[in-house]
C-alpha cells in the first residue's frame, strides 16, 4: 500500500503516518483491518503487531500480511515486554475502552512514543447538538446514544491532563477534520483529536 | 443417495490412496536409541509445482494418521480423512494450489513402522520394546521423507494439538525448511494436569491383564478394557464442560435410574461407545508411545524454560489459533508461544476463536476459524506467485 492509497482510504491515518519514523517497531492497539500497519510496513519499512478483538477484522489483517494478535486490549498487554516498541498507536479506539487510564499506563510501559487519537467531543457541531438538548451524532460520532460503542467522551483539554498523570508528555497535539489539521480554535473546529506523546523525561531510561 | 452426493461434494478430492516409503538408513532418536530401518506411510494431494515451493506438510495428532483428506471408499463418508473439512479443492488449505502431504508417524498403528511390526533384531513384534519416540524424532523422520520427495523447503508445516507441536518443532529444528508454521490448539509443553490425564490413560493400559507387558500380540489378545478407559479419559479432555452439558446434560438412557453399575446416563453410554470403538482399531503400545511423546515435548527445557530463547533461531512466519473453551490446550498456552515469538519479533497471526466445542473445535467447521486459516493460505499463495513472477 502506498501513501496515495492510504490517503484515499483514511485521510486521518495518512496524516498520522507522517509522525511514525521509518523502520520503527510499531504496536497498533485496535488495529482494525490492519490498513495502517500495512502502509507502514510497505512504505516506511516498519515492523510490528496489531492487537484487535473483532473476529471479522482478523482475516482482513492476515490478507494484508499484517501480524495481528486477537486479544481484548482491555485485558492488558502482559504478553508485551517493557519498552519493546518505538511507537504505540491507539487510533480511534481509546474512546471504546473501559479502563482508559490502565491502557495509557500500558502504552507508556511498552512504547517509547505513542500516538493516540479519539473523536473530539468539543467539536463545534457536537456543542451545537448539546445546546439543542440532544446527544451529538456526527461523522466521527456516528452512533445514537443508546447503541454507541464509545464509552468515553473526552475533549482535547481533558485528555492532556490524563496523559500527564500516567507519565506521558504531550509532544504535539493536532485536531483534524476530514484528515486535515485545524489550527484556528482546534478544540472547537477539530473533529478528531490526535496526540503525539512520549514518556515523561523523568521516567525515560537515561 | 443425497447423503452420497453431499459427501462427494464435501470431499471433493474423491478417492485417495496411501503410499509407503522404506528407509534403510538408521534414524538416531533423542533417547539415544535408533530405528534400524523403518517404513513411513503417507498420502499426497494436489501437484508439486515446478519450483517445488508449494508443499505443505500436515502433521497428525494422537489418534489420526496420514489420511488427512479425501475418501478411501466413495460410498462411505466415514472413510473421509480426519481434516477433510480443512484440506481439499477450494478448502482453506486448497489442494488446487498446494501439494499437501500427510505422514503417519513412527510408532503409530496405521501402517508406518510401529510396535506391532517385527523388530528386525528379534524377528518378533517390537511390543513394549519399540523405542520411545519424541516429537523431534517424528520431525526428523518427516524431514527424510521430504528429502526423498525433493522438497527442500515447505510453504508451510501445519498441525493441530500434537500435530501443532510437530509444526513448532519443525520451526526450531529445521528453521530454513519451512516458510510458515501453522500451530492450532497446541502448546509448547504439557501442564502437570495434562501429564496426569495421560498417565491415568497409560495406567489403564499397563494394568490391563491382557497387556502382557506389551507382548499381547503373541497371546492373540488386545488390552481392550485398558484402551477403553484410556480413550474415555482422553475424550473427556477433548470436550468442554458446556459442550458436554448441552449434548448430554443429565439425560438418562432409559428414563429412570437403574440402581446398578450399568449405563444410567447418556454421557456414560457415549463415552463407553467411544471407548469400545477406539479399542477395536487402536494399538495399546501406540497409545503409550504417543502419550509419552506428548509429555516429553518441551523445547524450552534446554533453555532453562525460556521459550523465547528456544524460538530464537526460527525463520518462519507463524499462524496460531486457539479456542476459548479448550481446557486441554487453552488459549493461555498458545499465548505463551505468541509472547515468545513477539519477543523474537517473528511475524505472527493469532486468533482466539470463541467456539463452544473445547479442544475438538480444531477439527470442526467454525467459520471464523476457517476464514482465518483460509486468509493465511491465500496470503502464502500470493507470496508464491509473486516469486514465480519475479
Amino acid at each position: 500500500m502506498n501513501f496515495q492509497q492510504l490517503l484515499q482510504l483514511r485521510p486521518d491515518l495518512a496524516f498520522i503516518a507522517h509522525w511514525v519514523a521509518p523502520r520503527s517497531h510499531v504496536l497498533d492497539l485496535g488495529c482494525g483491518d490492519g490498513v495502517m500497519l500495512d502502509y507502514l510496513q510497505s512504505d516506511k519499512d516498519c515492523s510490528g503487531y496489531g492487537i484487535e478483538i473483532d473476529d471479522d477484522q482478523i482475516p482482513k489483517c492476515v490478507a494484508r500480511g499484517v501480524s495481528v494478535i486477537q486479544q481484548d486490549v482491555e485485558s492488558g498487554l502482559a504478553i508485551l515486554s517493557d519498552q519493546s516498541f518505538d511507537t504505540v498507536l491507539c487510533l480511534s479506539a481509546l474512546q471504546m475502552m473501559k479502563n482508559v487510564e490502565g491502557i495509557l499506563r500500558d502504552i507508556a510501559r511498552v512504547g517509547s512514543e505513542a500516538i493516540v487519537s479519539f473523536p473530539n467531543f468539543a467539536y463545534w457541531p457536537h456543542r451545537v447538538a448539546l445546546l439543542r438538548g440532544r446527544m451529538p451524532v456526527s461523522k466521527t460520532l456516528p452512533y445514537e446514544w443508546y447503541d454507541t460503542p464509545n464509552l468515553r467522551c473526552a475533549t482535547i483539554k481533558d485528555f492532556e491532563a490524563l496523559a500527564n498523570q500516567v507519565g506521558l508528555e504531550v509532544v504535539e497535539c493536532v485536531a483534524l477534520t476530514e484528515g486535515v489539521p485545524v489550527n484556528f480554535l482546534p478544540n472547537w473546529r477539530g473533529s478528531l483529536a490526535v496526540f503525539r506523546l512520549r514518556k515523561n523525561s523523568a521516567e525515560r531510561p537515561a | 443417495m443425497l447423503l452420497k452426493i453431499y459427501w462427494n461434494l464435501m470431499s471433493a478430492l474423491g478417492i485417495v490412496s496411501p503410499q509407503s516409503m522404506f528407509f534403510s538408513a538408521p534414524l538416531p532418536l533423542q533417547s539415544g536409541a535408533e530405528m534400524r530401518d523403518y517404513t513411513l506411510m503417507y498420502e499426497t494431494y494436489g501437484e508439486l509445482n515446478a519450483a517445488r515451493s508449494n508443499a505443505v506438510l500436515v502433521c497428525h495428532a494422537l489418534n489420526a494418521s496420514h489420511h488427512v483428506a479425501g475418501l478411501y471408499d466413495a460410498n462411505d463418508p466415514k472413510s473421509a480423512g480426519w481434516w477433510d473439512n480443512m484440506v481439499g479443492p477450494g478448502k482453506p488449505l486448497d489442494t488446487d494450489r498446494f501439494f499437501v502431504i500427510g505422514v503417519n508417524n513412527l510408532g503409530s498403528c496405521f501402517g508406518s513402522t510401529g510396535p506391532m511390526h517385527n523388530n528386525p533384531a528379534t524377528g518378533k513384534p517390537y511390543g513394549a520394546d519399540f523405542p520411545v519416540v519424541t516429537v523431534e524424532d517424528w520431525v526428523d523422520a518427516q524431514a527424510r521423507l521430504a528429502d526423498v520427495l525433493g522438497i527442500t523447503q515447505f510453504a508451510a508445516v501445519m498441525g493441530g494439538s500434537l500435530g501443532g507441536m510437530q509444526a513448532l518443532a519443525w520451526s526450531m529444528r529445521y528453521p530454513a525448511r519451512l516458510r510458515h508454521c501453522v500451530v492450532i490448539a497446541s502448546t509448547a509443553k504439557l501442564s502437570a494436569q495434562n501429564i496426569a490425564f495421560n498417565d491415568v490413560a497409560r495406567q489403564a493400559i499397563l494394568t490391563d491383564p491382557e497387556y502382557h507387558g506389551g507382548d499381547f500380540y503373541a497371546h492373540g489378545v488386545v488390552p481392550r478394557s485398558g484402551l477403553r478407559v484410556a480413550r474415555m479419559v482422553g475424550h473427556i479432555t477433548y470436550l468442554s464442560d458446556d459442550d458436554m452439558a448441552e449434548k448430554f446434560g443429565r439425560e438418562l438412557r432409559n428414563g429412570k435410574y437403574q440402581f446398578g453399575f450399568g449405563v444410567d446416563f447418556e454421557i456414560e453410554s457415549y463415552l463407553r461407545y467411544q471407548g469400545d470403538k477406539f479399542s477395536e482399531y487402536f494399538d495399546a503400545n501406540t497409545y503409550l508411545l504417543i502419550t509419552k511423546a506428548l509429555d516429553y515435548f518441551d523445547p524450552a527445557r534446554e533453555f532453562s524454560g525460556d521459550l523465547s530463547k528456544a524460538l530464537a533461531n526460527t525463520q518462519a512466519q507463524f499462524l496460531l489459533a486457539s479456542f476459548t473453551t479448550d481446557w486441554r490446550f487453552s488459549p493461555a498456552r498458545s499465548k505463551e508461544i505468541v509472547e515468545a515469538l513477539v519477543k523474537n519479533r517473528r511475524r505472527v497471526a493469532y486468533a482466539e476463536i470463541d467456539a463452544p466445542h473445547g479442544h475438538d473445535a480444531f477439527l470442526l467447521d467454525d467459520p471464523r476459524y476457517m476464514n482465518f486459516v483460509r486468509a493465511y493460505y491465500d496470503r502464502i499463495w500470493q507470496e508464491l506467485n509473486q516469486e514465480v513472477a519475479a
